[in-house]
Formats: structure tokens, C-alpha cells, sequence
């Protein structure tokens, strides 16, 4: 399709300012000018309307098109929510808090954040929450320092954080950002970490391990308290990627396995958009003893019922957003959370693992299952019998395209060949579940009878398959660039 | 509220295809002992009541302040386009596009929005977006230390306080040093940062206009830093480039900056965007994701992320940060708001915020005892020199309903008299005399 | 002039003290179209199974070692605009670097043609 900017035509105008109203001032001298104007498109409000409404469409989103994609959650998102978190009583300057008395003009916002730090504590089983990590990975960054701040303030050398092989790729890559040597550990046969592999590789260098439960095979750690007990013995401490929250709501705590720092993704286990690919949140929850570090300013309540923020932290890594976090996400999830209560959030559990078994149950015998037990909220394919015809995971993925269903995730975890990971997410009903369950039979018949339809997938999109290779290699991403 | 849609004939259908008699036996691996057993969270809100709640809940808070609060943070207008676009749920409700045949609309609008960083900015590469200009910064430090394999970096006292203080959490617990010149006059201290500059100075961070609103031209620094084989980072109010030089002018080798001025809300402090863009030759140090532009197998134009390799789904420890997601939708908000006022309006806008600000400046000065701090010019933000002090009348004005600005001595108490006040195009003349009469009454009634 | 092969699929051909370095046929098959090589600077020293450089490929990267130790005297810049030589012909146009071989005694620790052609069989069984 046409870039907006060649739909641009010379002294065409969109959206116009009022005329100044004050009298000219002074102007600048030229030095500090620009010398030519941005290339921005000259176009019409009409011509941008109808150029990106004409290009949302492109895309399959939860509203429009089922949507499995395993560690995502990709749940429905109440309107609702959106609504509140368009109320223009909560679009304030940041900084007036900040400012002498201001605090009084801010007790709408403050208590937001305040109140839905509680609910988070009550969920996860931890002791103090702070909103402001911006997304998941930044909140495993920001956990990953406050583990360093804890070592340090004890006197502790560490050096590696542990991982199990089945991890997100944003595991590794935080605990690395804040100075960390990785250590992985295997998975055993069973889906869960090998624990004796890990008891092996614990000892008193070891800051943190940093897991997911369920992992991001969808399969409950069993051994968890034993991997946490033995890791504090070491004063390694327990780091929970909250990813996977959604499958255990209301049935454990974190908090009570034992870990001692957890994030959030909002965007997954509460509710709040995707936006196709952020802005998400990242609310990082503590144990006591790691209260002291948590970044400023947190949110505090006086006893006479106000809100105020708390900058008395002498301890605290600091500032690791420029405000409280991504407010305007956080209320959508404090919304969400209080439109479901406590019987729905245990309720979204309860059938997101419902929905998950039922289509693990269903397509089992016509893929292959690595890992063959109770799963929680998603499970994990492989396409590895589907080779044999040529046909990959990604051949599937494409077919699925065509039929009008978001393919699962693909190629993760890494530890499966040729993976298929399903998340069906509680928000669907069983005839959309078994829609897809006829779907995926019908692909895997389709791999032995006539491959061509999945190996030249997708026909019906807007695009067939783009050369990646060529965009890796002759790198164009400005319009304007010219080597 | 509810939103799982199953009935209870479908539950029991369900189970027994299974082979389990219940739900809870599908928690089975959940040890018994760790099973939350109270779980203390609120009975269900209907939807018609949480809509009350929120209402009642945000009556709390003022809102109808008269703003010259900036500080980075600023109060622009929004073209009503800007909502109604980012309020589509194709974009709003779908995730990542890794599936680019699923998402070419998130795709090419990632592309057009890295082309209008580009654009404004003058640099040749930009990303799909980081969380905030903050975060951005630190991301750019910690790519300057990867390109120089040098571990040092100087950073201008007049930079945001905020990108200041991110920038130490980011890297204290690391093997960098950063080395902070005061700033002289409320502009760059150059003598002193030529001075400093040496084979191990991986980068200097630098910011325009400046925290204190002022106006510089980096053309020198950038040309002091390149000789001894660094780089120049500057960071930008990225609406001030309708007007002034930009980044690629000057010759930096990475921009960066908060884009909440871009059509975006203040929504208390986020969700905000930060973009970055580099010259071309560091491309493959950048972090997060980039949409490039490719062929489909049938030669149509089509648009891809690219060069994933860098990140961290890939390349796990060894990524070059571990940023997954983007801000996405709010950096197509950036993109719409560009689009939208176009080449013309991004040039007016702009001026307009310089103009008033000027306008704000005179009227102000007319109070007794009060002066300009900033040497060199502004743009929109500016430096006074109360006859008083700053704090309490701040507090003052904001009984009379008026966000006068910051006073400087939230982050240097030694600045008691000084305040930052900021004026956007949305200021009226009417308004800013409201200001200025107010101001004087609260200085010397 | 003799070749020899390490288990992460390097080569090395010898020539006096000098070796030139490249990825098997077989690694170039395993990464898939590869679309950038980062080569490392002439007058790196390397120590045995350090990483000599990195290479991309559209959803893979990974490191390149130092089958023996030595000084990079020269490298291929023809891959800096058209990496995909290497995927045309992996174990010659496609070379990457040529080292100064620190001690040619390191070199036992290494197969020959024969014994990675077994150790690929073994792989793939």
C-alpha cells in the first residue's frame, strides 16, 4: 500500500492552530535553525483518517479474530476499562505532586495507584508493590536491581542469576543488563527444571533464579518450594516473571512459593491492551526485606486517609520511570480487577486452564505432545510429525491465516522442536475453541494430503510471505533514506 | 462482571471430554499446602457501577489548573483524529507483529512513524519506539559503550533531572562512570566539558533546548567529541524541531527524546513514548524492535521486523538490551499527531509555542523584582528570578487555580527564587495575562 | 596446505603459520540465509575458542571461534555488502578471517575432513 508520504501533495493542509494571538516577538537568530523543513506528509484530516483505518485493517486483533498465541494472553479487553481510563479528571500534569501543596489536587490519581498496588500485594502474595516498571521486561529489569541492591547492602559477592532453558529470551537478557552472568539449567523429560542439575549449579555466587509458574510450557513447577527452600539457604534469592499469572489466580500465591521479587504484565493476566505491542505495565511486587530498595517515589497513605508520595527511601536504586509508571494502563487494570472480584479473577483462572486442557485433550492425537500431562494455561505442540511432509510449524501458522485465526506462538519455547504453543485464554467460548480445534485437524490432514496449501499459505492475506532475508540484508526503514 | 461466556452444560461437556470429573482436579499439580486459601479481594463491580466509581474516584483530583507547568512534560493540543484512530481496536487490541501477513497495518505504520522520527529529527535510522525518553537515554549511553568499547560518559548538568537520575539507576551497579558538568548559567559548560573529553570518553550526553528551556547550537561539542573518537548524544523536545537545528544538523550520532509532546496526553506521567535514531553506520546496535521494508514472494511491497538478531527472543544474554515490547500505540499516536498537522503545522506549532513563550516572558518581567535567568534564548521554557521565594508562591498560585511552573529548588535547594515556567500554543493571551496579573498580586499584595 | 575442523563447525586451512578461517557447508546450512557478519579487527589476538566474530542470519545469531590462537591479519570484506557468499560457498569464497597461528600445536586438538565427516554422521543420527 502507498506510504502517507507519497500521498503527500504540495500545500495541502490537515488539522490547522488557532492564529497567534499575541503580539510578534523577537526572532531567532538563524544558527539555531533548522534549514529545511521536516518531510512530513502535506495531506489532508481526511487523507490521514482514511489511511490508517484503511491500514488497521490489515491487521488481526483480539476484537476482530481469534487470537491463541501462547505466553501472550491475549484475552478480550473490557470496554469498560477503556472508558475509565478516559476520564478527563485523570489527565494530569505529572509534576503537580510534586509541587508544594500539590498532592491535594492529585488524591483521585494517587489513590488509584495506592489501591491497586494493595490488590496486587492480595494476588501475588507479596509485601509492597511498586507501578512504575513501564512494561514486563522493565519490570524484570528493575526486580533484577533490586536483587543486586540487596546483595550489595548485605555484603554478599554474587555474580550469575539462573535460569531453566524453557525461559522467556527477556529472562537472560535483564538479569545480563544488570551485570549478571547467566547460568541455564535443562529441562527434564517431564517439562519441569532438573532439579538436581540445579542443585548442582547453586552456590553461594548465585544472585537470583528467575522462573516462571507455570513455565512456559504451561506446566506447574512441582518441586517449586524444595528450588526456593534450597535457594534461600544460599540467600539466592527468588525472582517470579509473571507472565503466567493468569493460570494461577486465586489458587497460589507466588508470594507463597517462596519467591521474593515478582512483575506483572498487566497487559496479560489484567486485562489491559496489547496496543500491538505496548504500552504494557510492569508492577514489580516485594518481600519485606527488599522494601528498603524499591524505586521513588512510592505511593503512601497517611492516617488521616490521604494519599501522598513517599520519597523516604534512603536505600532505594532510585528512579527507574520518569513518573508513577504507565498510569493510564494501571487504571485499566485496577478497573479490570475490580469489575471481576474476587470470584471472577478465580473464575478467568478456572477456565483459561479449563480451555487449555480441552484443546490439548482434542488435538493430541494429530500432533505431537512432548509433554504429556495436565497442562494449566496453555500447552505446547510440535509440528515435528508434520515434517515428514516438509510441512513446519510455520507452514501451519500461515494456513491458519487464511482460515482467519491468529497463529499460535511459534518456535518457542526453544526447547521444542518445531513448537506450537496455545494460550485459548478464558475469554472464549467453546464453539470458537472447537472451530479451531476442526481447524488445526484439518491442517494436520492437510500436511499428508496436499502440503501446497500450507507450504504457499497465506492466499487470503494482505500479503503472501515477505522476504525477511532481503529486508535483513538491504536494509531500508526511513522512506526518506537514501545510501 | 463476568467475561468467560461458558455455560454450565458446556463446562460438564467439557470435563468429560477431558477425563476429570472437576475443575479443580486440573490443579492437581499445585501442591495442597501452598493453596491460597483467603484471598482477599472485592465482590464483582457491574460495569454500569465501576464507570460511577472511577467518576466519584477522579472528582478527587483538580484538574482544571491553568498549566505553565512543563519540565519535559507538556500541555499541547490534540487533534480529535489523533483519539479516533488510536481508538481502533485492530490497532489497539492486537499484540507484536511477528506475524507480519497479520499485521502489516501496525507494520507499515511502524515505518512511516520511524520515517517521521527521521524526518524531524534529520538522522537516517530510527526505531519502533522505547518506553519514555528517560529509559531512552540510558539505552543510548549503553549503546555508545558498545559501539566505542569505552565505559565512560559525561553528561551535561543542564539534561532533564529525570533522564539524570534514570540514567544512575540504569548504570550504577555497572562498570561505567559518569562524569556530571554543572551547568553555567543555565546553559552547557563547554570550557569544562572540553576539558574532560579523553580517549576513554565513550559519549556526551547533551539536551535541546535544555532543561532550563535554552536554546544551543552543539555543533562545537559535536565536533570536540568526534576528534577524540566519541560520540555525541542528544536528547530532544522533539515539537522544538519545527524550528531549530536538528540533531542530524548538528552532527549528532544518536538522538533521543520523550514523545509525549507528539499527540500525546500528560495522563499523569504515562504512558508516554520515547524515541531514538542514529546515523545509519549504527544500526545494528540499536536497540528494540525496527520494521523494514521488504517484497512479498510476489514482489509486493510488504513490511517486516527486522534484524532481530539483536534482540533478546533471539540472542537471549548477549541482546543488545533486554526491551521487548515497544510503546506501539503511542507511538502511532505520535505518528497521527505528525501526519495529521503535516509539514505546515509542525512548523507553526512550534513557532507559536516560541512566540508565546516570548510573550509570557514580557509580561512577567513587568512584575517588580523579577528577572530572566537563561543567557542564551529559549524556546517555549524559561528561568525567573522571583523576589521571592519560588516554593511558596507556587503554592499560592495554585490556590488561585494557576500551575505556575516549577520551582527549581525540587532539585536544587539552593535555587529558592528560581522558577521554570513553560508556555504552550493552547496558552491564550488572555490566559497568560491571567498569569501575569495573578502573579504579580501573589508576589507583592 | 591442510584443513582441519572444530566440533562447533569451524574450518581451518593452514598454510605455513598462516590460517584461514570459515564457517562448514554445514553450519552455513544449519543458520539459513545468513544477512550480516561482524568482522573482527585486523591485530585482534585471540586465545583457542574465543569468539572471533559474530554472524547473523534472519532469526539466529551466533558466535564464530578462534579454532586456534593467533592474530587476525587479514579479514573478507566482500562480506560486509554480500554475506551471503558464505551460504554460495561456505569453505571458499565464503572465508572470513586469516589469523597468524599462534602455535601450530594447537592444531591436534582439531579434526580432519574424514573425522567431521564422521562427526556429522554421529550428529545426525
Amino acid at each position: 500500500m502507498e506510504l502517507i508520504y507519497e500521498k503527500s501533495r504540495n500545500g495541502r493542509t490537515g488539522v490547522d492552530f488557532p492564529l497567534l494571538d499575541t503580539p510578534l516577538q523577537e526572532t531567532l537568530s538563524e544558527k539555531y535553525l533548522r534549514k529545511e523543513k521536516a518531510s512530513l506528509p502535506e495531506v489532508s484530516e481526511l487523507d490521514v483518517v482514511r489511511h490508517y483505518t484503511v491500514l488497521s485493517k490489515l491487521n488481526f486483533s483480539v476484537d476482530t479474530h481469534y487470537y491463541p498465541l501462547g505466553s501472550c494472553t491475549m484475552k478480550y479487553n473490557p470496554k469498560a476499562t477503556e472508558k475509565v481510563a478516559g476520564l478527563e479528571s485523570f489527565n494530569i500534569h505529572p509534576m503537580i505532586p510534586q509541587l508544594p501543596s500539590g498532592e491535594n489536587f492529585t488524591q483521585g490519581a494517587l489513590e488509584v495507584l495506592y489501591k491497586s498496588e494493595k490488590l496486587l500485594e492480595e494476588i501475588t502474595g507479596m509485601d509492597s508493590m511498586c507501578s512504575q516498571p513501564m512494561a514486563g521486561a522493565h519490570g524484570e529489569l528493575v526486580g533484577i536491581m533490586l536483587v543486586a541492591a540487596y546483595h550489595k547492602a548485605k555484603g554478599n559477592k554474587k555474580k550469575t542469576v539462573i535460569v531453566p532453558d524453557s525461559s522467556h529470551g527477556t529472562n537472560p537478557a535483564s538479569a545480563a543488563m544488570a551485570g549478571y552472568e547467566i547460568i541455564t539449567i535443562p529441562s527434564l523429560p517431564n517439562g519441569e527444571m532438573d532439579f538436581d542439575l540445579f542443585k548442582e549449579a547453586l552456590n553461594n555466587e548465585v544472585a537470583a533464579v528467575m522462573m516462571t509458574c507455570p513455565n512456559t510450557l504451561g506446566i506447574f513447577e512441582t518441586r517449586i518450594k524444595e528450588i526456593a527452600d534450597l535457594a534461600h539457604s544460599f540467600d539466592t534469592l527468588m525472582y517470579y516473571d509473571g507472565a503466567n499469572l493468569n493460570a494461577i489466580m486465586g489458587k497460589v500465591r507466588p508470594g507463597d512459593l517462596g519467591f521474593d521479587v515478582v512483575h506483572i504484565n498487566v497487559h496479560k493476566t489484567f486485562g489491559t491492551p496489547h496496543g500491538g505491542g505496548g504500552p504494557g505495565a510492569g508492577p514489580v511486587g516485594v518481600k519485606k526485606k527488599l522494601i528498603p530498595y524499591l524505586p521513588v517515589p512510592l505511593i503512601g497513605k497517611h492516617t488521616d486517609g490521604t494519599f501522598f508520595l513517599d520519597y523516604n527511601h534512603p536505600e532505594s536504586i532510585g528512579k527507574t520511570a520518569p513518573f508513577y509508571g504507565q498510569f493510564g494502563v494501571l487504571i485499566k487494570a485496577y478497573a479490570y480487577i475490580l469489575l471481576l472480584g474476587k470470584e471472577g479473577l478465580i473464575d478467568a483462572t478456572e477456565k483459561a486452564v479449563l480451555n487449555a486442557n480441552y484443546l490439548m485433550k482434542k488435538l493430541k492425537a494429530h500432533y505431537d505432545l512432548p509433554y504429556d500431562r495436565t497442562c494449566m494455561h496453555e500447552c505446547v505442540f510440535s509440528a515435528k510429525n508434520q515434517l515428514q511432509h516438509k510441512v513446519h510449524a510455520l507452514d501451519i501458522a500461515k494456513y491458519l491465516i487464511d482460515q482467519g485465526i491468529h497463529p499460535p506462538t511459534v518456535y518457542f519455547p526453544l526447547i521444542v522442536k518445531e513448537a506450537i504453543m496455545i494460550e485459548p485464554t478464558e475469554t472464549e467460548s467453546k464453539e470458537t475453541l472447537d472451530w479451531f480445534i476442526d481447524i488445526m485437524i484439518g491442517a494436520a490432514e492437510k500436511a499428508k494430503t496436499n502440503p501446497e496449501v500450507l507450504l504457499n499459505a497465506p492466499f487470503t492475506a494482505p500479503i503472501s510471505r515477505p522476504n525477511e532475508t532481503k529486508a535483513a540484508r538491504e536494509i531500508n526503514v526511513n522512506y526518506f533514506f537514501k545510501k | 462482571m463476568k467475561y468467560t461466556p461458558h455455560t454450565e452444560t458446556e463446562i460438564k461437556e467439557m470435563l468429560a471430554d477431558i477425563g476429570v470429573s472437576s475443575v479443580s482436579e486440573l490443579f492437581k499439580d499445585i501442591p495442597e499446602s501452598l493453596r491460597t486459601r483467603f484471598f482477599d479481594i472485592p465482590k464483582p463491580f457491574s460495569e454500569y457501577e465501576i464507570i460511577e466509581h472511577f467518576q466519584k474516584i477522579g472528582k478527587k483530583n483538580k484538574t482544571d489548573l491553568l498549566l505553565f507547568t512543563g519540565g519535559g512534560y507538556y500541555d499541547h493540543y490534540i487533534p480529535s483524529a489523533v483519539d479516533a484512530l488510536s481508538s481502533r481496536a485492530e490497532f489497539y487490541t492486537a499484540y507484536t507483529p511477528y506475524q507480519p501477513e497479520a499485521a502489516q497495518g501496525t507494520l507499515q505504520s511502524l515505518y512511516e512513524y520511524q520515517t517521521a522520527v527521521c524526518a524531524i529529527t534529520g538522522m537516517d535510522a530510527a526505531n519502533a519506539s522505547l518506553y519514555d525518553g528517560g529509559t531512552g537515554v540510558a539505552e543510548a549511553v549503553l549503546m555508545s559503550f558498545r559501539l566505542t568499547n569505552r565505559n565512560k560518559v559525561i553528561i551535561d548538568g543542564s539534561l532533564n533531572p529525570i533522564y539524570k537520575k534514570i540514567l544512575h539507576t540504569y548504570l550504577d551497579n555497572l562498570d561505567f562512570t559518569i562524569i556530571e558538568i554543572p551547568h553555567q548559567n543555565y546553559g552547557t559548560n563547554r570550557e569544562k566539558i572540553a576539558s574532560l573529553i579523553d580517549d576513554d570518553t565513550a559519549s556526551i550526553v547533551v539536551q535541546n533546548p535544555n532543561f532550563f528551556g535554552t536554546i544551543d547550537d552543539f555543533q562545537d561539542i559535536a565536533d570536540m567529541i568526534h576528534e577524540k573518537g566519541g560520540l555525541l548524544i542528544q536528547t530532544v523536545y522533539p515539537l522544538s524541531l519545527g524550528m531549530l537545528k536538528t540533531p542530524g544538523e548538528t552532527g549528532a550520532d544518536i538522538t533521543v527524546g520523550d514523545g509525549q509532546s507528539l499527540g500525546n496526553p500528560l495522563s499523569f506521567g504515562g504512558p508516554y513514548f520515547g524515541f531514538i535514531a542514529v546515523k545509519i553506520k549504527h544500526i545494528r546496535q540499536l536497540p528494540g524492535r525496527i520494521v523494514g521494508e521488504t517484497e512479498d514472494k510476489n514482489g509486493k511491497r510488504a513490511f517486516v521486523l527486522t534484524l532481530q538478531a539483536r534482540e533478546q527472543h533471539i540472542k537471549r544474554h548477549k541482546a543488545t538490551s533486554n526491551i521487548c515490547s515497544n510503546q506501539n500505540l503511542i507511538a502511532l499516536r505520535g505518528l497521527f499527531y505528525l501526519s495529521l498537522i503535516g509539514k505546515k503545522g509542525f512548523q507553526v506549532v512550534a513557532s507559536q509555542n516560541y512566540q508565546k513563550a516570548h510573550f509570557t516572558l514580557t509580561e512577567l518581567l513587568k512584575i517588580k523584582g523579577v528577572s530572566l535567568k537563561n543567557k542564551n534564548p529559549f524556546f517555549n521554557e524559561f528561568v525567573l528570578e522571583l523576589p521571592k521565594n519560588a516554593s511558596e508562591t507556587v503554592e499560592k498560585m495554585l490556590s488561585k487555580g494557576i500551575a505556575a511552573g516549577i520551582p527549581l529548588s525540587l532539585y536544587t535547594p539552593e535555587d529558592k527564587n528560581a522558577l521554570l515556567v513553560s508556555v504552550t500554543e493552547k496558552r491564550t493571551k488572555e490566559e497568560i495575562m491571567k498569569l501575569a496579573e495573578t502573579m504579580g498580586e501573589v508576589l507583592w499584595n | 596446505m591442510q584443513t582441519f575442523y572444530t566440533k562447533d563447525h569451524e574450518w581451518i586451512k593452514v598454510e605455513n603459520k598462516t590460517g584461514t578461517i570459515g564457517i562448514s557447508t554445514f553450519a552455513a546450512e544449519q543458520l539459513g540465509d545468513i544477512t550480516y557478519v561482524e568482522l573482527p579487527s585486523i591485530g585482534k589476538t585471540l586465545k583457542m575458542k574465543e569468539v572471533l566474530c559474530g554472524i547473523e542470519s534472519v532469526k539466529a545469531a551466533s558466535d564464530i571461534y578462534a579454532p586456534v590462537s593467533g592474530k587476525v591479519i587479514e579479514v573478507n570484506e566482500n562480506l560486509e555488502n554480500t554475506p551471503e557468499v558464505i551460504n554460495q560457498s561456505a569453505e571458499g569464497e565464503g572465508w572470513i578471517a586469516k589469523i597468524e597461528i599462534a602455535s601450530l600445536d594447537e592444531l591436534k586438538n582439531l579434526m580432519n575432513p574424514d573425522q567431521y565427516k564422521k562427526y556429522l554422521e554421529d550428529l545426525n543420527s
